[in-house]
């Protein structure tokens, strides 16, 4: 085990810290050895799982269970009982368009302004965030020098908060930004890259894959690290070159993780939220209004709030993400049956 | 130095290059300085002044121009390298502009005027770090509220997860009764049930539970994560149950196997967890920016985001408070980066 | 003190009956081991007197007193496991104090009981280290001082010494039995080990498939098992078994023929055995002499493995295999026959059931 480690005889000052949580730690053990005593060791497993499921149960369980009350529900009031009836009302209304290629023609064109933001952010970054941490996981499997202070560079900005993220690259993107200090010294004028619908949806893009590559790299990384060198030295000896020795060995045996990867951006990417918040706000006009946003503002920002609309909306993204998730279960099971098979 | 470059280009194995290998550095250098550089770029930036983030294009260093004060003048004149018309150069203060020509004195002999066309004048500038872009919202701004908040929910969110999910966690592994399955199916599905999906409703609930603009409306549903559990049961799990025997045997409460003997020998996962809460608990953003809407109870990151969506964004602020917004999760990346990777790496947790 | 009584106990994991009804009465300073093969349920019968496991029927009484639904750390005895089960973040001082400082004992006496245990298995010099930094000798004189400090009623072992090496194990073997002596308090040994069991055991309880198949003596269980099983599973090498059938009964005396056809006498003893019955005769690999003129029975040599103090034979006798142990060198060829003989051999006799034949105990 590990905790026996040579180190960890002399711990004079954690001794000290730790006496009055000790203490504390004493005091509880009297009432607690008296329920023991009434409830059994069966009653202590309730009593240690307890205060997890009554948390739980209170935020987690129960909002999302009345969140189906309250997508049947309309008005602004917040609390369920001061709220009316009214069945699948809200549903409909985001159901009610008169031609459904065209989101203004929807009753809530917000919504599926939203809908098709988000469905066109989650092909592309997905994508993107695929090639690019791949490629990135290929190179640091390399035989590098100093590989885990590569690893630690591509990793870092997946610590930041997303506001800080969203904070750093509005400042790199704004007029007088680094973006466009650096297109000057190439002859280009300033450019608001923010302000154009196209180029503030490639933003939110660009930079919310910044910051989580990281991660998904280092996953895949994990799974490159996996694959047992002796494979490549067979490919080579047999010749093999190593473009085919990529297509025919790296990538079968990483297409687990691949899938895994794929389905945890989508699910990551679906919810996009914190940093578009922060870096556009949803603007200019609603080019990057993603889903999250809808339902916070129709939910809570706006003057005209509608908390049954926001929660039918968050339902629809909750089956959207419970089938992403189910769909991830079922691949990485399948995918374990398949390595137990060889 | 060709030492250097010989040291640092030489390959593994001592083989040629590979156009490969060309691939891999470019990628490599080019992924250092776009990772890197926003951070650095964003650093530089939060110690210049004012008037120097608003030039473009911009200095790379902080430079502000150099001021003297000048006999006769009440206000420090800013001071220039000028060509003057018979083509002396000399170094003049700026005491006026008007249109294209400057009414410049020297600093030694403030009596005479001397017209300069701007063209032919260029600031003298020195490096400076302003500081009060630190200093000042920590003095004049509710910033010094933010952080304590920021570090209230942090501390106190981590150490309820720590005890809450240890104890859930130790239930799940070694105790056998009715329905664990069940908990612990139920705790994994709640892993598809993003605060995105339940906001409106937990807000109510929040509301109702007389948490609404209250830290404690932030903390609490944060606090009973499945990862949190997951991760501790999986290494309980390995903690053998004849040490539990023998702790029984030697009249040990099952509070004190609890504290005494698992908790410690659950320290390595318990770090990793700790970790992981601090990161998520200080980049929080979302719930806490639904939860609280008095000023006073901001967040850094809500106070943050409220300031920069301002009308009348103060950059050299923001930009500063973004840099000691980022200093705990800087330092969590220094020292405890390992940890994390090899917890990722690991668990596959985020 | 330390007076041990089961009555009809019985276990079951869920719908799998583990131990069917055991009855056993461990007098106060005995020392009792439980020896079966594995899985037979001796740990899960330690566990449950332990109070680790609930019993699911039966009665279970330390002292005179019932203690089904006193839990472990009521009982007043001491485990030592296996895999010892030190606390690996604890001292070694620390291991030996965490069990008196939960029953809120003075820390002087605390102290000296440490000191007291520490002297005793020779663990002074290590005290302060943790069992990461101990030899796995050491590391059980500390699961065994972990045991000692408390003054319990009575000792449960299991399998203490197996995952030690092989001189090791003789050695600390002596010191348990050295130990056992001094402390005069009840043991409950359990083990795989033949030699452990007939060395320390003042009575051994033999478990199969969860009964128990004979209690006794190490020597009565090694001179009179009560059926094949035991008579197999004590002893090493293992009894050989012939069998045979009884072709004439008369006064007391009985001749069975064998397989191969060669006739035996056999040791009634007063049995009932009919005329025509096929019994089981079981006889020590020790007590098979060789005839050096090749007469007796005749068994063809299939292995013969030389240990220099003794011989091992492997033969074959008519169809059933006999391993032979004869003291000093024997030169004999595999592939060839040789002649055995019973006559001075101690015999066993063991009816179609595998019960003994004989009540001479
Ligand atoms: N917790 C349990 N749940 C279900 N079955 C169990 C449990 N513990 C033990 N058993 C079963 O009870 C039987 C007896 O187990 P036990 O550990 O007592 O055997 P043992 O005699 O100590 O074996 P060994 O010599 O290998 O230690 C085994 O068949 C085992 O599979
Ligand atoms: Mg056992």
């Amino acid at each position: 085990m590990k905790a026996d480690s040579p180190k960890r005889t002399g711990s004079g000052i954690g001794e000290t810290v730790l006496l009055p949580v000790r203490l504390a730690m004493g005091l509880i053990d009297a009432p607690l050895r008296w329920l023991q005593r009434v409830a059994g060791i069966g009653g202590m497993a309730a009593f240690f799982l307890m205060p997890n499921m009554l948390i739980f149960g209170i935020f987690v369980l129960l909002p999302f269970f009345i969140n189906f009350a309250y997508s049947m529900t309309g008005g602004t009031a917040l609390f369920l009982p001061d709220r009316s009836f009214v069945g699948g009302d809200q549903y409909a209304r985001l159901f009610d368009c008169s031609n459904y290629l065209d989101a203004n023609s929807c009753t809530e064109d917000t919504f599926w302004t939203a809908v098709g933001n988000t469905g066109w952010f989650v092909i592309l970054q997905v994508t993107l965030m695929i090639i690019v941490s791949l490629i990135t996981a290929l190179i640091l499997n390399r035989n590098l020098m100093a590989r885990s202070f590569w690893r630690a560079v591509f990793f870092f900005p997946v610590l930041l908060s997303p506001v800080v993220v969203g904070l750093i690259w509005k400042w790199i993107l704004q007029r007088q930004g680094l973006l466009n200090f650096g297109l000057y010294g190439f002859g280009f004028e300033p450019f608001t890259w923010l302000n154009d619908r196209n180029w503030a949806f490639a933003a939110t893009v660009g930079v919310s894959i910044w910051a989580h590559m990281g991660f998904y790299t280092l996953i895949l990384l994990a799974g490159l690290q996996a694959i047992p060198k002796d494979l490549y030295e067979a490919a080579e000896m047999d010749g093999t070159r190593p473009t085919r020795a990529f297509l025919r060995i790296t990538l079968p045996l990483l297409a687990p993780n691949l899938l895994v990867v794929v389905v945890l951006v989508l699910i990551k990417a679906v919810q996009i939220f914190d940093e578009v918040y922060v870096l556009t706000g949803g603007g200019p006009g609603t080019s990057t209004l993603y889903i999250t946003q809808y339902i916070y503002e129709t939910g809570f920002a706006t003057q005209l709030r509608n908390p049954g609309l926001a929660a039918a909306a968050s339902i629809l993204m909750g089956v959207v993400l419970v089938v992403l998730t189910l769909l991830q279960l079922s691949l990485s099971r399948s995918s374990e049956k398949k390595g137990a098979r060889k | 130095m060709s030492r250097v470059a010989e040291f640092l280009l030489r390959r593994k194995g001592g083989k040629g290059w590979h156009w490969t290998d060309i691939v891999t550095w470019i990628w490599l250098l080019g992924g250092l300085f776009v990772m890197f550089g926003p951070a650095v770029w964003l650093v530089g930036s939060s110690f210049k002044s004012p008037a120097a983030l608003a030039e473009f294009p911009p200095s790379i260093l902080p430079y502000v121009t150099q001021k003297v004060t000048v006999e006769g003048y009440d206000k420090p004149l800013d001071l220039y390298e000028a060509t003057l018309p018979d083509g002396r150069k000399a170094t003049l203060a700026e005491v006026r502009r008007i249109g294209i020509v400057s009414q410049m004195v020297d600093p030694q002999k403030p009596g005479e005027i001397i017209k300069v066309n701007i063209g032919q004048r260029t600031p003298v500038r020195q490096m400076s770090f302003a500081m009060q872009n630190y200093s000042e919202p920590f003095t004049h701004f509710d910033f010094v509220r933010y952080l304590w908040n920021s570090v209230f929910v942090t501390v106190t969110a981590t150490l309820i997860t720590l005890v809450v999910n240890s104890m859930a966690a130790f239930a799940l592994s070694k105790y056998e009764f009715r329905g664990r399955t069940f908990a612990m199916l139920l705790i994994l599905a709640t892993l598809m049930v993003p605060l995105s999906v339940i906001m409106v409703p937990l807000y109510s609930i929040v509301s109702a539970l007389g948490l609404f603009n209250n830290l404690w409306g932030v903390i609490l549903p944060t606090v009973a994560t499945p990862t949190g559990v997951f991760i501790l049961r999986q290494y309980m799990l390995t903690i053998p149950d004849e040490l539990i025997d023998a702790a029984r045997m030697d009249k040990a409460s099952e509070w004190q196997i609890y504290w005494r003997i698992i908790l410690p020998l659950t320290a390595p996962a318990l770090a990793v967890l700790a970790i992981f809460s601090v990161v998520w608990r200080w980049n929080d953003f979302l719930w806490p920016l639904i939860v609280l809407s008095r000023k006073e109870l901001y967040t850094l990151q809500v106070g943050l985001s409220i300031y920069s969506g301002e009308l009348n964004v103060q950059w050299h602020f923001i930009l500063a408070m973004t840099v000691v917004t980022m200093i705990p999760v800087v330092l969590v990346f220094i020292f405890l980066q390992r940890f994390i990777t090899t917890g990722i790496a690991g668990t596959g947790l985020k | 003190m330390g007076h041990i009584k089961l009555t009809n106990v019985t276990k079951s994991f869920g719908a799998i009956d583990v131990l069917h009804g055991i009855n056993l009465e461990i007098k106060d300073g005995e020392f009792v081991v439980f020896v079966g093969p594995s899985g037979c349920g001796k740990s899960t019968l330690l566990r449950m007197i332990a109070g680790l496991e609930k019993p699911t029927g039966g009665e279970l009484a330390i002292d005179g007193k019932v203690v089904n639904a006193i839990p472990a750390a009521d009982r007043g005895l001491a485990m030592v496991f296996q895999s010892y089960a030190l606390y690996p973040h604890m001292s070694v001082r620390q291991n030996l104090a965490f069990g008196l400082e939960n029953t809120k004992m003075p820390k002087a006496e605390i102290t000296q009981r440490i000191a007291e245990a520490a002297r005793m298995l020779e663990i002074e010099a290590y005290l302060d280290r943790r069992p990461g930094q101990l030899s796995g000798g050491q590391r059980q004189r500390v699961a065994i001082g972990r045991a000692i400090v408390r003054r319990p009623v009575a000792f449960l072992l299991d399998e203490p010494l197996s995952n030690l090496d092989a001189e090791l194990r003789g050695s600390t073997r002596a010191e348990l039995a050295a130990l056992h002596a001094r402390l005069s308090a009840t043991m409950i040994y359990v083990t795989h080990d033949q030699v452990e069991a007939m060395t320390l055991a003042d009575r051994i309880v033999v478990l199969r498939a969860g009964r128990i198949e004979q209690i006794g003596t190490p020597l009565e269980l090694y001179n009179s098992p009560a059926n094949r099983f035991v008579a197999g599973f004590i002893g090493s090498p293992h009894m050989n078994f012939l069998e045979g059938t009884v072709e004439s009964v008369q006064s007391g005396k009985a001749v069975a023929a064998l397989a191969g056809g060669h006739r035996i006498e056999l040791p009634v003893n007063g049995a009932k055995v009919g005329h025509g019955a096929r019994v089981t005769i079981g006889v020590r690999p020790q007590h098979i002499a060789v005839n050096s003129d090749g007469s007796g029975i005749v068994a063809k040599i299939k292995l013969v493995e030389a240990l220099g103090s003794e011989t091992v034979i492997h033969a074959d006798v008519a169809g059933q295999k006999v391993l032979v142990v004869a003291p000093g060198q024997h030169r004999l060829a595999p592939g060839t026959e040789m002649g055995l003989s019973l006559s001075a051999a101690p015999l066993h006799l063991f009816n179609d059931k595998g019960l003994r034949l004989d009540h001479t105990v």
